[in-house]
């Protein structure tokens, strides 16, 4: 088990060195560098520009800056927002939490309804519900998040007037009930996609394990057809799920965003928009990194995880 | 010999070919060839075809709901056109999609044959970039891009083909790991083949099947990026419009004006759902496995 943790802890920090090198590159693409805000604003002198540059060292060359850059984000010092001279951290730590319960409670839905579905499809394989499961699945990977969002409000919140239109609670209403009525719309909206994902990978890893030599022993042994399935089946099926769900944070953000952006959720998406339309750079790069770091210790539990609950994984 | 004879044991065409006929027999991705064909007719010629131009203002007819007179889709806030502008939109994004797949296919191929043929230098490095672009959430990364690069329908096309190789290159470089053990491939080296015929003319080859069936799921892909970008009012810039651009600002008519959000994003998700369906029936008639993609 040492000597897994070892090589896997290696691996994320090569690959936490390459995502900063990639960010970096990014953020030196911007035309005007860091500093077009300033170039915009009618008062400011050419002088000014280069007084500006001078103390935030952006003259100096490339590899210097990016050491400096991944040491201080290293020892957490992610810069200052442009917009209003807060630490990156703070600002991106407001905005977290929301993020967060969008994408927690959507991914609770879509793998209970994701795994019914894959579990379903893959014990009643080639049956109408499996045909329609495929098709459906296949459409709905499809369809934009953010248009799913649109005809939800149109239908929910304008029609039928059951669940709000947009933002995390009403003003002056702070109960949970409130909070769970405008969280409904837009976990639904970011899981529908996850579903997809989820029951497809589920009937593949349904039919995997239903193939096993253990299954049939079971069989054999007279286990009810029931037991098999909820017990030896799902239960080696749910393995790879593990991975699957730390795979899966980078598209979980990249529909947040939309999700946040249609719904008007104060999470890291609309954060992320928000700055860019400030161009507020380090906020920008900084969510940038953030949301790399977040994928990489993501995936670095989930494999810890399997390890843990599966030995051959562990002492190979 | 007589004639019948001849025509049993001549070279089958394309289409009586195993492929083709399994392909033509996967029902859904005949009806995603059937409706992506219908889509792109529409696109090219439609315009020619309708009374109104994509951007004919028309101060006086603004928000006319679909039905209404000539303009069968309805208009938009400007009083344009919507069914020429839908139509217009179409040839935008379903170019920004070919092509981003076209570039995301090329460089991805090129990175996997290189990572899979290389020695394990090569590999590692190569296929840990590939992780690293992996962990940016897609549309963060695309945004940042947008930005920077300013967007221009080239741009956004090349943007979203650097957001979108890594899948191809990940296929290509297992592929081309498997083959690289096979006998053929110890002949071609034992014969001093040099390292560029064994990748691009002895192994390449044999992985199509693969590219071709992660091509066609990366056009899908590509116009739905495309559509989020320009949605989110970073992609292709008006008075051009895209199907993604045209859904920008839909959300604060919602109430009057429905059909300015429901009309594009039906548009996207056919053209989207018609790829995803004929790379599906690819993937069975190439009878390539792969699950992840």
């Amino acid at each position: 088990m040492a000597a897994f943790l070892f090589s896997r802890f290696l691996q994320s920090a090569v690959l936490l060195v390459i995502v900063s090198i990639i960010g970096f590159t990014v953020l030196n693409l911007m035309p005007g560098g860091p500093l077009s805000q300033f170039a915009l604003d009618p008062g400011m002198t050419p002088a000014d520009i280069a007084r500006i540059t001078e103390q935030l060292g952006l003259n100096r060359p490339l590899h210097i800056q990016y050491l400096e850059w991944a040491w201080g984000m290293l020892q957490g010092d992610w810069g200052t927002s442009f917009r209003d001279g807060s630490p990156v951290t703070a600002v991106i730590a407001r905005h977290v939490p929301a993020t967060l319960l969008l994408m927690g409670s959507s991914t609770v839905i879509a793998v209970a309804i994701g795994t019914w579905i894959g579990i379903r499809g893959a014990t009643h394989r080639y049956s109408g519900f499996d045909y329609v499961a495929t098709v459906g699945a296949m459409v709905a990977l499809s369809i934009p998040t953010f248009w799913f969002g649109l005809i939800g409000i149109y239908v929910f919140s304008l029609k039928l007037g059951w669940l709000p239109a947009g933002n995390m609670y009403t003003i002056g209403d702070q109960s949970v009930l409130n909070y769970l009525h405008h969280l409904i719309m837009p976990s639904v909206v970011l899981a529908l996609v996850h579903i997809a994902i989820w029951s497809r990978f589920m009937r593949g890893a349904t039919l995997d394990a239903i193939s096993q030599d253990f299954v049939k022993t079971a069989r054999a042994k007279g286990v009810t057809e029931r037991r098999v399935v909820m017990k030896h089946v799902v239960g080696n099926a749910m393995l790879p799920m593990i991975t699957l769900a730390g795979v899966q944070i980078p598209s979980l953000l990249t529909g947040a965003l939309v999700t946040e952006t249609v719904f008007t959720w104060p999470g890291m998406g609309r954060l992320f928009l928000d700055s860019l339309g400030y161009s507020d750079y380090p906020v920008v790069m900084g969510l940038l990194m953030f949301s790399a770091l977040l994928t990489i210790v993501a995936n670095l539990i989930a494999d810890i995880t399997v390890a843990l609950v599966d030995p051959r994984i562990r002492l190979a | 010999m007589t004639t019948t004879d001849i025509n049993t044991t001549a070279v089958p065409r394309w289409w009586q070919s195993r492929v083709a006929r399994r392909f033509f027999g996967h029902r859904l991705a005949l009806l995603g060839l059937v409706m992506i064909t219908l889509l792109t007719l529409a696109c090219i010629f439609g315009p020619y075809l309708l009374p109104y131009d994509s951007l004919h203002i028309d101060l006086r007819g603004r928000f006319s709901p679909p039905m209404s007179g000539q303009h069968y889709l309805g208009t938009d806030p400007l009083g344009r056109d919507i069914a020429a502008r839908l139509l217009t939109a179409g040839r935008i994004s379903l170019l920004v999609g070919f092509f981003a797949m076209v570039l995301a296919t090329i460089l991805g191929t090129l990175i996997g044959v290189i990572a899979g043929y290389g020695g394990r230098v090569v590999n590692a490095v190569l296929m840990r970039f590939v992780d690293g672009f992996l962990s940016f959430p897609t549309i963060f990364m695309l945004l940042a891009l947008a930005v920077a690069l300013k967007p221009s329908p080239v741009m956004i096309t090349i943007i979203i083909a650097l957001t979108g190789w890594m899948e191809v290159a990940r296929i290509v470089e297992a592929e081309v790991r498997s083959l690289k053990e096979r006998e053929f491939v110890l002949a071609g080296r034992m014969l001093g083949l040099g390292k560029m015929h064994m990748m691009f003319r002895e192994i390449l080859p044999n992985c199509m099947g693969p590219i071709i069936v992660a091509a066609t799921l990366t056009v899908a892909r590509a116009i739905l990026l495309e559509a989020y970008v320009s949605f989110l009012g970073f992609g292709i810039q008006p008075p051009l419009p895209s199907w993604g651009n045209m859904l920008n600002g839909a959300q604060q008519y919602l109430g009057s004006a429905p059909w300015l959000a429901i009309i594009p994003g039906i548009a996207i998700t056919l053209a989207v759902t018609s790829f995803n369906f004929i790379g599906d029936g690819l993937r069975d008639a190439l009878d390539v496995r792969n699950d992840s993609f």
